[in-house]
């Protein structure tokens, strides 16, 4: 920055102690403002409406399309179940989120937490809500720094009882996710939901009264870690809200003698300073408290629109467009850049792994635990027997038998409690649709046909419909030989 | 008398205090934590009012709503045994031949009766029924007593060798200690009991014995030695023995017999607890 620009606005307070300034939002309207409302309203939209989406699974499973199901171990997300083992898609999602930020904070700055980050979309709400009962920006300061009267106090408690009925709203649609929503709507309405339930609804309402109401900006200066490493995704042609500090400065409204201007387009009338949910002042360049609302852009257009000068002194804009223009030079904006087609690869490549892994997943699963005392047992004709648990995981929205069967072992005879065949080579098992069959194996054999003191295994479960195998090793534990 | 003074340097109070010249700034406890400090002795004057908190003399101070942690348990215990009450009624109403037969009761059984084993009989019989030492496995397919559902539901009920009066009881005669038989026929009846399960390596001993044998151990041990459940007399025939199976190991249980005992459960566990853990244990892989 050079220093010869310098005058009071760059004075800032750099005390790590300083006293918490409360920020008053002024009202302004604007390209941005307007997308800002459609993006808050499609969210919020999405928010309340996809629980209430219906999906049908057949009898037995939940007709909610998207259903975290704590309880019942399971997520469902329209055609989709996810058991609780397979939660490692969840990193997938995780990762697509991540470099899904990278790739549109390379692209466009911090676009996620401008327009689309909960706090900034909550934020919003209350300060909507604010404004509507106290007034803009300066009723807001006066009403605040004035003493305490019968309107004041009628504004104040209107204003908090609003951000109540938000918070509860927010907090009530939340818990919809996790339980069957009409159901848990009406329980909660005539009071008999669970204590969990109106516990979870006070905790989230809690968090959104305190941290859009109250918090506000400083949840994004002081608590949030990524304004703190964003800098590290942008470049030079980073789409950032800037101010074209080359075109702006020398700042002020002063003109010479015969009214010809001899000061930079800003006028230094604050605006882009007031407009900002973070009191921040984006013209002394890029910092981490501008979370590129682009609310200072609708600010700053307008009063360049009144004083019939050029518009977009603050603008999206990159370092190197802006570099190369206060030069003189022509325009250079550079769209596909190393990083972008990284972080595109790296999308595509995890898109990709998913919907393979989800495509090709298998929907059965089982799980052998041997018994480990008594390791075998000894029956009174000399055989030898092993136990085992035998877990059949059927993912599927239909019911299945199996054939289970021994393999590896010669003359092993299989017995499953509650099975009244007993010495079977084969045995059918019955697995109820969507759940855990467990079932106690007992595999006998003699102890002559018995090679080693640990011989190893084989459980083959054959599906009797598809006719698909599942092999799975064990061992069979005989005494010592 | 203290006299507080601003700091030049940083422009803040000191306390007043001064120690060897040295003096402190005036630090106070940010607001946050102070403001939290007062809700917290206010929390707390709230809950000795609501919650027992003081001891007095003789006991204790309430609290207005009459919380006690001991209500609270049995109050939770009630809760229990009402969400169980579906259950318990069946198994109340069944016996436990039937509740083993259906596959729903079945699992229950299994995993109620696991904790239950866990908690009364793994001690002795280890754990999932291994066995320890004298105390009998009750995994494998030899009973003493009989290894139907049934007979099992009556062992762990009435025990053996029990104070209760509808106890199992049976007792092996002292053949040695008593002048019974003699050295050499008690000898000679042990080679004849291994020949049974092909352990056996004196031929002549064997032919001896068998003449013993016939005359006194028949009527509770069988003909050829398979036993007898209804008297708890075990099957000398096969290869599992609860007090050894060396030749010395037989002989002493010949001449000075040893009687293991098990309680009563029936005054320990109520009948739903009995039939979940008897089904348990005929499903550890040898009930018949």
């Amino acid at each position: 920055m050079n220093g010869e620009t310098n005058n009071k606005n760059q004075q800032v307070n750099t005390s790590l102690y300083s006293k918490h300034l409360k920020v008053y939002p002024q009202r302004i309207m604007g390209t941005f403002r307007r997308l800002k409302w459609m993006v808050l309203g499609t969210l919020l939209g999405f928010y309340y409406i996809v629980p209430w989406i219906r999906w049908d699974r057949g009898p037995g499973a939940p007709d909610q399309a998207v259903l975290l199901d704590m309880a019942g171990q399971r997520g469902y997300f329209f055609d989709i179940e996810i058991w609780a083992q397979e939660v490692y898609y969840l990193t997938g999602i995780l990762i697509l989120g991540a470099v899904g930020l990278f790739l549109a904070t390379t692209l466009a700055g911090r676009v996620w937490c401008g327009f689309t980050c909960p706090q900034t979309v909550w934020t919003d709400l209350f300060l909507w809500a604010e404004r509507l009962i106290e007034g803009d920006r300066n009723k807001r300061m006066k009403l605040d720094s004035g003493p305490l009267t019968a309107a004041k106090a009628v504004k104040k408690i209107t204003k908090h009882f609003f951000w109540i009925i938000i918070s509860l709203l927010t907090g009530g649609a939340w818990i919809f996710y996790f339980v069957d929503a009409p159901t848990a709507a009406i329980d909660l309405i005539n009071g008999s939901a669970s204590s969990t339930v109106y516990g979870f609804v006070a905790l989230f309402s809690g968090f959104t009264y305190l941290l859009a109401g109250w918090a506000r900006e400083q949840v994004c200066i002081y608590m949030c870690p990524w304004p703190r490493f964003q800098g590290s995704m942008f470049d030079e042609d980073s789409l950032l809200v800037t101010y074209e500090e080359w075109r702006g400065e020398p700042r002020g409204k002063a003109k010479n003698e015969d009214g010809k201007k001899i000061m930079g387009d800003c006028v230094d009338c604050g605006l882009c300073v007031n407009v900002c949910p973070t009191g921040t002042d984006i013209r002394l360049g890029q910092q981490f408290t501008c979370i590129g609302c682009a609310l200072c852009i609708d600010a700053c257009n307008s009063i360049m629109g009144k004083l019939g000068r050029p518009g977009n002194l603050i603008a999206y804009d990159s370092i190197s467009n802006q570099l190369s223009r206060a030069e003189g030079k022509p325009a250079k904006k550079r769209f596909f850049r190393p990083r972008v087609i990284a972080y595109v690869g790296i999308l595509i490549a995890v898109i990709g792994i998913m919907a393979l892994s989800l495509a090709t997943r298998s929907r059965i699963e089982i799980n052998i635990q041997r018994d480990r005392a008594p390791l075998f047992v000894t029956l009174s004709n000399g055989d030898i027997r092993n136990g085992y648990t035998f877990k059949i995981l059927n993912m599927e929205s239909q019911g299945n038998s199996y054939i289970l069967r021994t393999d590896e072992l010669t003359g092993a005879v299989i017995h499953v409690i509650g099975i009244e065949e007993d010495g079977a080579k084969e045995v059918v098992l019955n697995v109820a649709p969507d759940s855990v069959g467990s079932f106690r194996v007992f595999v006998r054999m003699g102890q002559k046909d018995l090679e080693y003191k640990s011989n190893d295994m084989k459980f083959v479960l054959v599906n009797l419909k598809t006719g698909i195998e599942i092999e799975q090793e064990t061992v069979f534990y005989g005494p010592d030989k | 008398m203290a006299e507080i003074e601003k700091d030049p340097v940083s422009g803040r109070d000191t306390t007043g205090h001064s120690w060897d010249g040295i003096k402190e700034l005036n630090t106070p406890l940010p607001r946050w934590w102070l403001y939290t400090f007062y809700v917290s002795i206010i929390w707390a004057i709230g809950y000795w009012v609501v919650y027992p908190a003081w001891p007095t003399l003789s006991g204790y101070t309430e609290g207005v709503i009459g919380y006690s942690s001991r209500a609270e348990l049995a109050n939770e215990l009630a809760a229990r045994d009402k969400s169980r009450i579906v259950w318990t009624d069946k198994f109340s109403a069944l016996s436990v031949e039937e509740i083993s037969k259906d596959s729903e009761l079945l699992n229950y059984s299994m995993a109620g009766g696991r904790s239950i084993f866990a908690e009364n009989c793994a001690p002795c019989h280890g754990a999932s029924g291994s066995g320890i030492g004298s105390y009998p496995v009750l995994a494998d397919d030899d009973w003493l007593w009989g290894g139907a559902v049934g007979d099992i539901y009556t062992t762990v009920k009435y025990g053996i060798r029990s104070t209760h009066e509808d106890t199992r009881l049976s007792e092996m005669p002292n053949f040695g200690d008593e002048g019974m038989l003699g050295e050499t026929q008690v000898s000679d009846v042990a080679e004849y009991i291994l020949s049974l399960s092909g352990a056996s390596t004196d031929k002549a001993s064997v032919t001896r014995g068998a003449e013993v044998f016939a005359g006194e151990c028949t009527s509770c041990h069988g003909k050829n030695g398979e036993g007898m459940q209804s008297m708890g007399a075990p099957r000398l025939s096969d290869g599992i023995w609860l007090y050894g199976k060396t030749k010395q190991n037989i002989i002493s249980q010949i001449s000075k017999p040893k009687h293991g005992a098990m309680p009563a459960w029936v005054d320990r566990l109520d009948d739903v607890s009995i039939k979940q853990v008897s089904v348990y244990v005929h499903s550890l892989g040898g009930g018949q």
